[in-house]
């Protein structure tokens, strides 16, 4: 007899394995359930389609190249891209979009100072910086953001003089009259001096940057030196002449090619200079203290969520207060700060689209609101307000998720 | 077992939202009431009272096809739309019927796939401003701040004008007629412009409409009327014989004080009979009760009463007839015959 070298037989694959075996069932249930997905996103958008049909409205892109015969406030957008009412409703969306990158731009970033600092002030020993602190976090974090918005705006139309006040009238004093000559606010926007750039402007621009550059190369030398020998150098003042001085020289050799365009009142309203809309700055202030709200409690969790410890062997360093929160506190509590910090931008983000209600002219107001009401094209406008708030989004959860890795706790 | 319970009700979900399309007057018999679409609120056109009634020319027009319907004049849930919501409401179903200030253009009809069943006021664009501005006409309003409510055609009437006279201004978009008169009377507007029976209207609320005036330019022909969806033509001929009955009611003498009696026994005249469903089939043909134009002009009372009462010379509105007069009177309403 020979021995025979027994393997496991070989069983045949069989169907009820799919069901009854451990090692198959998971994968079954996850195959099904994506199908059933599949058909269901594929049954909703067809019912949309055959309704649509129905209907007689076919999704149809091309009236973003027809005339959107509308005017927009002069802002940001309009100034990039040169909008009059006879360009298209994609101009008009291009406008919208660079006004919403403005609004989220300036919104995140007082927010997160107001957050950072608030957010210090309320782990404050100081009785009454702490309870103020507490006073404000709680007021803008229970209180629709909409109101706030709304409230700022009103507070702005309602009890800020109209154009007309400054008005110089004879043998009267005029109901309002300018700070400084140079600034005016209004019910209307905010007036202020412009910069007009002249020719040769550009080399002082250049100028500018490469010594900001120059200020920037210095500071890491100071802290190399410091750290490879523990000498020093002065760090302040050296920063600010190597910033300052060429500009300012090179401003006087160029032959002043920067000058001031003030505003004046001409007809109905201010002309000349800048005029930053009320409708901005009150979408702008509002959005930043009810997110700098928000903030302010993750900055406190952060700061709580690092040991005791830590400040105290930093004193027993002899570190003062505020270089143990600065160069020890914070960056450790930032690894637990980041992740809810960047759903706070996205938020901000988002919340820019109560644009609306102060005719601020975001992306939700032109292309989501006078845009799709014009052409009637509601599907293929919000769709694709839709998209850009989508790549918005993730194009800051990217830079943040960046900075995240940058600031994780790094091992040697 | 879940699933099929799942696809069944997403296949009910499927068969109910097909449905919905089909015959509009049954589905509002069905459910007891007209859904229709109104202005958020604007003296005079369409606002609640007081006591939360709605009230004003175009809300009567919801009452007079609620009254030929139901014979009720108030079966009707009034919905406040804005000028940006109006047309996805309409267009959604939400609403059966928008009688909502809304001007009768090309694109809408066509484009929008709505049906406009008549035009109920002849409007144009004007421009409201304060006296103390010293402007006699909208082409002095070189540079001037414009306060406009966004999604109207008046959006698009105002930036031609301004661009065909080659002058600027500055938009600043609002949302609702109430926006638009707290912006204006902040003075964060120069102007206001809208349409001009809405400015009027505006303007009779304020605290002193004497420091206001219209400006003599009507820039745009507004023909503003109620509209109904596309798709069904049995519902657009209901609603647009019932305002039509209205102001044929005003050129042949029916008021809401003698409808009953002319209602009562047939008259010498064919066509009050055929109107008021004592001769003819004309009810049944629109699938309604015979005396429903009877019920629609008892509602709110014809056209001239109407607009007497919500818009009139005598109310704070103060609008004359105009071009709203009849046809006999050197105006343009001009019903086509009942026969």
């Amino acid at each position: 007899m020979s021995s025979m070298t027994d393997s496991p037989p070989r069983e045949s694959f069989r169907l009820s394995q799919l069901i009854y075996d451990t090692r198959y069932r998971s994968l079954t249930i996850q195959v099904f359930t994506l199908v059933l997905v599949c058909i269901g996103i594929y049954w909703l958008g067809q019912n949309l389609l055959t309704n649509l049909a129905s209907l007689g409205l076919q999704p149809n892109f091309a009236f973003l190249n027809s005339r959107a015969g509308y005017d927009i406030t002069p802002s940001i957008g309009t100034w990039i891209t040169g909008y009059t009412s006879a360009a298209t409703h994609w101009d008009a969306a291009l406008v919208g979009v660079y006004n919403t990158l403005l609004v989220a731009f300036l919104g995140i970033i007082l927010a997160t100072v107001l957050g950072v600092i608030a957010g210090v002030l309320r782990l404050s020993r100081n009785w009454l910086v702490s309870r103020m602190m507490a006073v404000y976090v709680e007021g803008f974090r229970n209180v629709p953001l909409l109101l706030w918005i709304l409230l700022i705006y009103s507070i702005f139309s309602e009890a800020l003089p109209q154009p007309r006040d400054f008005r110089e009238v004879e043998g009267a004093v005029s109901a309002a009259s300018m700070t400084w000559g140079a600034f005016a606010a209004t019910n209307r926007g905010f007036y202020m001096p412009a910069p007009v750039w002249g020719p040769g402007s550009g080399v002082l621009v250049a100028v500018f940057v490469a010594s900001v550059v120059a200020a920037v190369l210095y500071r890491r030398y100071a802290r190399k030196v410091l750290f490879d020998t523990g000498r020093m150098l002065p760090m302040l003042w050296p920063m600010v002449v190597i910033a300052l001085l060429p500009v300012i020289a090179a401003y006087f050799v160029l032959g002043q090619p920067v000058s001031l365009s003030y505003p004046e009142l001409a007809g109905f309203n201010f002309s000349g200079g800048l005029r930053v809309d009320n409708a901005l700055l009150a979408l702008w202030l509002a959005l930043s203290l009810y997110t700098g709200a928000f903030i302010t409690e993750i900055v406190r969790a952060g700061i709580l969520s690092v040991s005791k410890g830590q400040t105290e062997a930093a004193s027993a360093l002899g570190m003062r207060p505020n270089r143990t929160m600065n160069l020890v506190i914070l960056p450790q509590a930032m690894r637990v700060i980041i992740p809810p910090l960047t759903s706070q931008y996205l938020n901000l983000t988002k919340n820019s689209s109560l644009a609306i209600a102060v005719g601020y002219a975001d992306v939700r107001a032109t292309l989501g609101g006078i845009s799709l009401n014009q052409t009637g094209r509601a599907l293929e406008c919000m769709l694709m307000l839709g998209l850009l708030y989508l790549a918005l989004s993730l194009a800051i959860s990217f830079v943040m998720n960046l900075f995240n890795a940058s600031m994780k706790l790094k091992e040697r | 077992m879940k699933n099929s319970v799942l696809f069944g009700t997403l296949a009910m979900a499927g068969l109910s939202a097909a449905a919905a399309s089909a015959a509009t007057l049954d589905d509002v018999k069905a459910r007891g009431n007209l859904n229709c679409g109104v202005v958020t609120g604007l003296a005079g056109f369409g606002a609640p009272d007081a006591n939360g009634v709605w009230e004003g020319f175009d809300v009567d027009v919801c009452r007079a096809v609620a009254a030929a319907i139901f014979g009720d004049e108030n079966a009707v849930e009034f919905v406040p739309t804005t000028g940006e919501t109006r047309f996805t409401a309409l267009s959604s179903g939400e609403i059966d019927l928008l009688a909502r200030n809304t001007t009768w253009t090309f694109s809408r009809d066509v484009e929008l796939k709505f049906d406009f069943i008549g035009v109920n006021y002849y409007d144009g664009q004007g421009f409201l401003v304060p006296t103390a501005l010293g402007v006699t006409s909208a082409k002095d309003l070189d540079g001037a701040t414009v306060c406009i409510q966004t999604g109207t055609s008046t959006e698009l009437n105002l930036a031609d004008f301004f661009r065909a006279n080659n002058i600027t201004y500055q938009p600043v978009a609002v949302q609702t007629n109430a926006e638009g008169q707290q912006q204006y009377l902040a003075g964060a507007c120069d102007a206001y412009t809208t349409d001009a029976s809405g400015l009027a209207a505006t303007r009779a609320t304020f605290e002193a409409p004497d420091d206001h005036v219209l400006l003599p330019e009507i820039i745009s022909k507004e023909p503003l009327g109620p509209l109904v969806r596309h798709g069904d033509s049995d519902w657009a001929d209901l609603n647009r014989w019932v305002l039509n009955a209205l102001i044929a009611a005003e050129e042949l003498g029916i008021t809401s004080a003698n409808v009953a009696e002319m209602a009562a026994a047939p008259t010498n005249n064919p066509e009050v009979n055929r109107i008021l469903g004592t001769e003819g089939e004309y009810g049944a043909m629109l699938g309604l009760e015979p005396n429903w134009a009877v019920a629609a002009i008892s509602a709110g009372g014809n056209y001239g009463e109407i607009f007497e009462r919500n818009i009139g010379e005598n109310t704070p509105i103060g609008l004359a007839r105009g071009l709203n007069a009849q046809w006999t009177d050197g105006g343009l309403l001009y019903t086509p015959p009942f026969r």
